[in-house]
């Protein structure tokens, strides 16, 4: 076994213990060990995804050498490689660009703990790529929770602590679902590991046996994750928290910690159940229309917001309903479409988040619509990147954005029934999208001057905030990566997904 | 439908009541006290749900005692560990939310959610 397969487990394990050590150091060394320790494990992921190209197949990497069907596994292969080396990145820039927010609104001697909380995200985050257990998953989902819920009541406002408790709600309810589900799957393959219940599942389908009770926990595992990573009808918790929170947990919320319990139903639906029993369940229909309702509600939502940041939330619920409409789609190219949304969609965000902040900056920290008029002029940096976001968003071609678009709609060519629906639904939400997001551009454009609009005058150049000018510029050009070099990262996307199931 | 299979399996049944209990509690109370209840009742269901699916009529807890190994002595014991596990996660849960009730308790004086949220709306305005 060569070196490079141990470390899927040694960034966990990194992650996990950066955080304590963190709340014992000085805030400065804190600050340092949490920027060294995501770093690290970027070089890390990226040695295992190097490797698993390589090798051009998945491992499997055994805990404490028990085999299946008793031990925990981890299981590697170029997606998982791909999706921690891209979490990380994210992570990191997420992370970079709210340090001087996470420094004026948060208490001193409680960001220490804010460090402790980002380390056990990302570990909560990478376990849950990785692992091959359906229990171990389980309780990596709580702790992404709990961690989550810290980020979101570490400013310590009414707001805040009242959106960490409706999240809390909304995610206990979906937690439980997911259990419950879990626990019927357990009673019917009599396995935790997710390639022996594969295998279980494959014969019950077969044989027609314990048909009811395995649609029922597909649905509750399906339901359980859509309520928590945000799908449509159960999204009501999702503009408070990403609203009030601080930058960095806004930032980190909308593109990752959603993103981790979708790839687990990506995961459920490969590995654990099957993609063709999946197909035949019928659970994907229901996926399908909530995505697309999610698509447009999520939208007209957006339109009606006056709060920036809000909006911005609001447009991650549309985002969501796209990924699940892509797993509704119920073909591999779906699913391909659906996993280049979630790269796209995390990058564009977590940068709308950051530039808003900066437009905000020179707006008296006002986050209403009209007090930013011409902020893109004040703060030329997030202006640009601000616009940047809103293009990819809408889906204008050499930003991410439209590649995961034309994917959306390719896929949807393949299936029968879902074309029309899907197409119109991308058309209207496309159209939605450039509706709330060109208005803002346009009002961040507006010379304040000539709208008669009072505003702060305050400029910020590039030079007086380095860090988060050259923040801005890194998600740029990771939008403008995966716009233009969209090709390769398909292909491994696709390689990866072969080798997953 | 076949309702003799209800009766024989009346324990799972009872789980699956107490599990609609305590979710519909954690979702339509507004009280915050009366929501973690009705969260640790779920989490128990299920918990209950688990046990029952390891247990095996007439076998014994899974300890070797007088060099008993066969199988056909002892339950199953991963529920039960899957139980344990569960049992951590639902206490950290619950202290979260309890910590979570005390901060808004502390601020708004009220332990009814949506009160505070008209609060909350009236103290933006």
């Amino acid at each position: 076994m060569e070196f490079v397969q141990n470390f899927p487990f040694l960034t966990i394990i990194l992650a996990l213990f950066s955080g304590p050590l963190c709340s014992v150091l000085k805030s400065k060394a804190a600050k340092r060990v949490n920027t060294i320790s995501i770093a690290l494990i970027l070089v890390m992921s990226v040695a295992v995804l190097l490797f698993t190209l390589q090798t051009g197949e998945a491992y499997v990497y055994r805990m404490g050498h028990f085999s299946a069907p008793w031990g925990n596994e981890i299981r590697v292969g170029v997606l998982e490689a791909f999706m921690a080396v891209f979490f990380c990145v994210v992570m990191l820039l997420c992370m970079l660009g709210g340090r001087r927010e996470l420094a004026e609104e948060v208490e001193e001697t409680k960001q220490n703990l804010y460090y402790v909380m980002v380390g056990l995200l990302l570990s909560s985050l990478l376990a849950l790529i990785y692992t091959n257990d359906l229990f171990t998953a389980y309780v990596f989902v709580e702790i992404n929770t709990i961690s989550a819920c810290g980020l979101i009541m570490i400013r310590q406002n009414g707001r805040a602590i009242e959106a960490a408790t409706r999240y809390m709600i909304m995610s206990l309810l979906g937690s439980g679902l997911l259990l419950m589900g879990i626990c019927y799957l357990y009673d019917l393959t009599g396995h935790l590991l997710m390639s022996n219940i594969k295998e279980q599942v494959a014969i019950l389908a077969e044989t027609g046996e314990y048909h009811i009770p395995l649609l029922i926990s597909i649905t509750l595992m399906s339901v359980g994750l859509a309520i928590k990573s945000a799908l449509f009808p159960f999204h009501s918790w999702v503009p408070d928290a990403y609203g009030y929170s601080t930058l960095s947990s806004s930032a980190i919320l909308s593109s990752l910690v959603s993103k981790g319990y979708i790839f687990l139903v990506v995961k459920i639906f490969y590995r654990v159940i099957g993609f063709d029993v999946i197909r035949e369940s019928k659970v994907i229909n229901v996926l399908f229309v909530f995505g697309v309702m999610g698509m447009i509600f999520g939208s007209l939502s957006a339109i009606r917001e006056s709060n920036i940041r809000r909006m911005i939330a609001w447009s991650s619920v549309a985002q969501i309903g796209y990924i699940y409409m892509g797993f509704g789609l119920g073909t591999t190219a779906g699913m391909i479409a659906s996993l280049f949304h979630i790269l796209s969609h995390a990058a564009t965000k977590s940068m709308l988040f950051v530039s808003a902040s900066g437009l905000m900056d020179v707006s008296n920290h006002d986050t209403d619509f009209f007090a930013l008029t011409g902020s893109g002029y004040r703060n030329k940096a997030a202006g640009v990147a601000f616009t940047a976001g809103s293009l990819s968003m809408v889906g204008i071609p050499l930003f991410s954005g439209f590649i995961s678009k034309v994917l959306f709609a390719s896929a949807a060519y393949d299936t029968s029934g879902k074309l029309i629906p899907a197409m119109i639904a991308l058309a209207l939400s496309t159209l939605l999208n450039a509706i709330y997001f060109m208005k803002t551009v346009i009002r961040i454009y507006t010379p304040a001057h000539r709208a008669n609009i009072e505003t702060d005058s305050r400029v910020i150049t590039a030079k007086e905030q380095p860090q988060k000018t050259a923040v801005l510029a890194l998600f740029v050009v990771l939008n403008l990566i995966l716009g233009l070099f969209s090709e390769p990262i398909v292909n491994m996307l696709t390689q990866g997904l072969e080798m997953f199931g | 439908m076949n309702f003799a299979n209800l009766l024989d399996n009346y324990e799972e049944a009872v789980a699956m009541i107490l599990f609609v209990i305590g979710f519909s509690n954690l979702l339509l109370q507004p009280n915050l006290i009366k929501k973690i209840i009705g969260m640790n009742i779920m989490d128990t269901a299920i918990y209950l749900f688990l046990a029952l699916k390891g247990y095996i009529e007439g076998h014994k807890a899974p300890i070797v005692v007088d060099g008993v190994q066969s199988t056909e002595a002892y339950i199953n014991p991963i529920p039960s560990g899957l139980v344990l596990t569960g049992i951590v996660v639902s206490v950290s849960v619950s202290a979260l939310m309890l910590s979570l009730t005390i901060r808004l308790y502390r601020r708004y004086h009220t332990l009814n959610l949506d009160e505070i949220s008209t609060q909350i709306k009236k103290e933006d305005m």
